[in-house]
């Protein structure tokens, strides 16, 4: 079990290394990646892991904002597809902000961003007793540096399954 | 010598045990000093204070003595407004408080202002220290003042006499006597660790509150000085708690159904303002302390938040996105009549009343940057005092003139950088200097005059 993780974690830095473009460097922190379910020993299907393989599990904003662009759609399609197939799984929406804003208007921000998903998925038919959010504000980027790569990446909603 | 009468008074809780004897003021006449400084104006020169040893009767009084000017002294150039005279240059020892100062040798090293203590052991073990504020061109006694505590305050007696000679020589009232509570960081910003410290104004009597096991934020003291509110992810559930610094008791404010944050209490201390957010809405909510009754005042989709009442309680200043984008706004306390009062290019938030009620500090950003800055009650006379990558969260001293704040510097694609420390500046914009902490350090809150 503990090797499989591993594998799905070193696949997500993988991708997340490719995905990082121009920017040299980019670091991922924090939970989770964008795992593409290439890894060679498969997560126990409806398991955390699992939801992480199969789905993108987090969506991105734009600066100060929390409405869900065509991308954002697209990945919590696949995470709600996921969430019909395993209907007794629950998850936390986590919503996040990047460091150019103040702390406390930044918790509203990142509680907003959580909301978003949240209201998109009881729209899709996720029951909303299954959904809780949390929201971290400025407190935990995924991403270290002071630039546009790492900024818009740590503006995100990261939809976590319950173990 | 004269007869100094000691009234003496205890302090209410039992933080310091801090017995004050209030002396009477020697000097017969109210004079009219010539040395006076005003700090309205900008950058100031600097007025050379000399601050000798205090004389002690025993060893143990002595070293206290010593001791004490130094804090004293140090309080006094923090302020950017005094300079010491380094003790070397000095022509007069003092045995003793009886000896008069002979002023020609202190005008001779340019001293304009002379600071004349004496300590000693009373017979049931307390520390007793007196002290007088002359004006030394013009061979005039401003201030005199005699206290009597434990030998463990005195930290404090030090302070409080700072704070008498900054009020004699400035016209307005100190701030040495006061704590900072703050966020102290250590570890990776991923993984930030933080945790609530409270130490001295000047950095002594350091002390962690939170061992750093949950993510805490945003502390704010209580009028009285006692208690802390702030923020805690306590249990993974993000919510406003109360911490009283004499049990150590924390405890969770009210039953919300939803992430509070952004608290401070109201200037009486009798409820906290914060705010509620639910449903991707941020609004303002009052707690009442007493009856825990809860009050909403702001209800809109928007981002209400960072709520500072004035001093009088009659008005709320916040920072809202109803508009678009983050301004600040002004409220009546009971939620009506409200009006957008910043104007300027950019975006402000953390607003905060100063105690005084003449000004309002604020975070503003703009074209990339991020500045602190003041403005008039009603919006007007903005300045900006300091500004960098990223600046943020004023808190005033009780005084009203000076502020303190974080820093935090970028930080480069490995995560390198990043740090975060406390400054303080003077209203003016001048006489910006770091705050000393032991570790990086983020939200600070000045606590006013320690009762």
């Amino acid at each position: 079990m503990k090797i499989r993780y591993l594998s799905v974690v070193a696949a997500s830095l993988l991708v997340a290394a490719c995905s990082s473009g121009p920017e040299e460097n980019a670091n991922v922190g924090g939970t989770g990646g964008q795992a593409t379910g290439t890894s060679m020993n498969a997560p126990v299907p409806g398991s955390p892991e699992d939801f992480i393989a199969k789905a993108k599990d987090r969506v991105f904003f734009a600066l100060d904002r929390s409405d869900l662009d065509e991308s954002a759609v697209k990945s919590l399609m696949g995470q709600v597809a996921w969430l019909k197939q395993y209907p007794t799984t629950k998850i936390t929406i986590e919503g996040h902000a990047d460091e150019r804003g103040t702390r406390e208007y930044n918790l509203a921000l990142g509680e907003r961003r959580a909301n978003a998903v949240k209201q998109f998925m009881q729209a899709q038919g996720v029951a909303a007793a299954r959904i809780s959010t949390v929201s971290y504000g400025k407190e935990r980027p995924a991403v270290v540096g002071s630039n546009e790569y790492a900024w818009s990446q740590n503006r995100r909603a990261v939809t976590v399954v319950a173990k | 010598m004269n007869v100094l009468a000691n009234a003496l008074f205890r302090t209410k809780a039992g933080f310091a045990a801090l017995a004050v004897g209030l002396a009477l003021c020697l000097a017969a006449a109210p004079a009219r000093a010539e040395l006076r400084i005003d700090i309205t104006r900008g950058n100031v020169d600097p007025i050379p204070v000399a601050v000798p040893a205090f004389g002690g009767d025993d060893d143990r009084a002595a070293k206290m003595g010593a001791d004490i000017a130094g804090v004293l002294q140090a309080d006094l150039e923090r302020s950017g407004l005094f300079r010491g005279i380094d003790k070397q240059a000095f022509i007069q020892t003092f045995a003793s408080m009886q000896v008069q100062p002979r002023f020609p040798d202190w005008q001779a090293i340019n001293a304009q202002g002379l600071v004349q203590g004496r300590t000693a052991t009373m017979p049931d073990g307390r520390l007793r220290v007196e002290f007088r504020l002359w004006d030394v061109f013009a061979a005039q006694q401003l201030k005199a003042q005699a206290y009597v505590t434990e030998m463990s305050n005195w930290r404090r007696i030090a302070h409080i006499m700072a704070d008498q000679v900054y009020e004699r020589l400035t016209g307005e009232s100190g701030y040495f006597d006061t704590r900072v509570v703050y966020i102290a960081e250590s570890g990776p910003a991923t993984k930030r660790i933080k945790r609530l410290a409270m130490m001295d104004q000047d950095g002594a009597n350091h002390r962690f509150l939170t061992d750093g096991s949950d993510l805490v934020l945003t502390p704010r003291f209580s009028p009285s000085t006692q208690e802390i509110t702030y923020m805690s992810y306590y249990n993974g559930v993000p919510r406003v708690y109360l911490y009283n610094i004499d049990s150590g008791k924390r405890e969770r404010l009210g039953d919300f159904p939803g992430m509070t944050f952004a608290p401070r209490f109201s200037p009486d201390g009798n409820r906290v303002i914060m705010s509620m957010a639910r449903g991707g809405a941020s609004d303002i909510y009052t707690m009442d302390l007493r009856t825990l009754e809860r009050r909403r005042l702001t209800n809109t989709p928007a981002i209400d938040t960072s709520p500072s009442y004035s001093p009088d309680s009659q008005y709320v200043v916040f920072n809202s996105d109803r508009g678009g984008n983050q301004q600040l706004y002004v409220m009546a306390g009971d939620g009506s009549g409200v009006r957008r009062i910043s104007h300027g290019e950019g975006t402000y938030a953390t607003p905060v009343w100063s105690p005084r009620g003449d000004y309002i500090a604020f975070t503003k950003m703009a074209q990339g940057r991020f500045f602190i800055g003041v403005m008039k009650p009603d919006g007007s006379g903005e300045r900006l005092l300091s500004d960098g990558f990223l600046v943020e969260g004023p808190t005033w001293a009780p005084n009203g003139r000076v502020l303190m704040f974080f820093r935090q510097n970028p930080s480069d694609a490995r995560g390198q950088g990043g740090d975060s420390y406390l400054y303080s500046i003077d209203l003016t914009g001048y006489n910006e200097r770091r705050v000393v902490t032991p570790m990086e350090a983020s939200d600070p809150a000045w606590s006013p005059l320690i009762p």
